[in-house]
């Protein structure tokens, strides 16, 4: 090297173009606010670390909102963003809360319940940071985020995870899987820190139902299903086959297995008195062999390769070229989350939940997701919430 | 912020001192210095706290 303090100098250059450029991108996804218009069914709004200590002050405490109605029933607990890479959970409770009205019983929603994932983006897969969905007033920006916590906010990750309290042995990756750490413990690791002030909403406030709301691969068996624990069993069974019959979709049951500890459909059950419920609606963009991970194919779920492997019977769902887009997903999840409900209700008259302006499936396929939101501009301040 | 991420952060540190070090000292061979910055940009981004 005949002049190393040049080439020295051009390469700092080139190192800070990357630094500042990359890490530039990187912190503004993870301070992006998604503004929520609070609906007239919210009653008031805490935090998680109300529920569990450790939490205040960290990147893993989610806003609760509380929909009480004017009569006492019973209450149901929803979770969106467990995995926050499987953005229609979120959309289905942020558009509950834009409109939902709770006329008996409570509904407590927990739209970014791993908020840490959901200002983490995922390295190496190609994933956009953001996505954007047409409203009736312009579109709406979401954040992308990541199946697992940050390791900003939870590390080092542990060789093996020794799965709390029995001790199973788990991948290292799953000690930032909100959905491995269940029923969690108030000194563990962060991301069992979150799931044990869950637990304890769930203990204090007496929460009959929970749903956990996510998105599968098309290509993974547990996909377009209700996972339920024996106890929830019996009103699964009823949900699917009542949206089957009235609405025209599919949602099998898949039982919980027992020996597989650390997910929610299997814990809380076992911890709580609450009657569990893991919704999972098929998410293309999810599966390996497809094409590039675009917005476009988020939202619209089309792709040839994917195509071509339905051709030859690889996946679990029916696919063809109208793909499965983000308005079949959402709709699925409100409407068997309100059937679920129903059932409940129907078998518990004392402990009802009656909830209305939930749109259902028809009516979000024909209408959009973006339809459902409520333009930030145009409303009062003290309504708009920043997740 | 527990005790083991404090010292992972140190950890680091103390890894970006090195890559450094080693760059301020390499006179040679350009292709290690380009590497020296390459493996140093994800920890720089860690010290940070940006990703």
């Amino acid at each position: 090297m005949k002049r190393p303090g040049i080439v020295k100098a051009v390469l700092i250059f080139l190192f800070l173009v990357f630094l500042i450029q990359g890490g530039l991108q990187l912190y503004r996804h993870r301070h992006f606010d998604v503004p929520v218009v609070a609906g007239p069914g919210v009653t008031r709004v805490v935090r998680l670390s109300d529920f569990g200590p450790g939490l205040k002050g960290t990147m893993a405490d989610p806003l609760v909102y509380f929909l009480e109605g004017k009569e006492p029933g019973g209450k149901a607990i929803l979770l969106s963003n467990t995995h926050a890479n499987e953005p229609e959970g979120l959309l289905a409770t942020l558009l509950m809360l834009e409109n939902a009205v709770v006329e008996k019983g409570t509904l407590i929603i927990i739209p970014e319940f791993n908020h840490s994932a959901g200002r983490n983006t995922r390295p190496g897969d190609g994933y956009p940071l953001y996505f954007e969905v047409q409203t009736d007033w312009g579109s709406k920006k979401f954040r992308l985020g990541n199946r697992d916590a940050s390791p900003l906010d939870q590390w080092p990750d542990p060789d093996v995870y020794i799965h709390f309290p029995d001790r199973q042995l788990l991948s290292y990756i799953d000690v930032r899987n909100v959905n491995r750490t269940w029923p969690g413990r108030p000194g563990g690791p962060l991301m069992e820190k979150v799931t044990f002030a869950a637990m304890e909403i769930m203990r204090r406030e007496k929460v009959d139902i929970a749903v956990d709301i996510h998105g599968a691969e098309t290509m993974f068996p547990v996909t377009n299903c209700i996972v339920a624990p024996e106890k929830s069993n019996r009103i699964a069974t009823m949900t699917s086959l009542t949206v089957k019959a009235k609405e025209g979709f599919d949602s099998h049951v898949e039982p919980s297995p027992t020996g597989f500890r650390g997910l929610s459909h299997r814990e809380i059950g076992d911890y709580s008195d609450t009657l569990p419920f893991l919704l999972e609606a098929p998410i293309p963009f999810l599966d390996q062999p497809t094409g590039p991970k675009t917005v476009k194919f988020l939202l619209d779920g089309k792709d040839p390769f994917l195509l071509s492997l339905a051709q030859k019977k690889k996946l679990f769902v029916p696919y063809d070229e109208s793909g499965w887009p983000l308005e079949k997903r959402v709709g699925q999840h409100c409407s068997v989350i309100l059937e679920i409900l129903g059932q409940y209700s129907k078998k518990n008259p004392d402990r009802s939940i009656l909830v209305r302006d939930i749109p259902r499936y028809a009516e979000i396929v024909r209408n959009g997701v973006g339809h459902y939101f409520h333009d930030p501009a145009g409303a009062e301040k003290d309504k708009i919430y920043l997740n | 912020m527990p005790i083991i991420m404090i010292l992972y952060y140190l950890i680091t540190a103390y890894l970006v001192s090195l890559l450094a070090w080693n760059f301020i000292r390499e006179k040679k061979k350009s292709e290690d210095l380009a590497q020296y910055l390459l493996v140093l940009i994800p920890l720089v981004l860690r010290i940070l706290r940006i990703k």
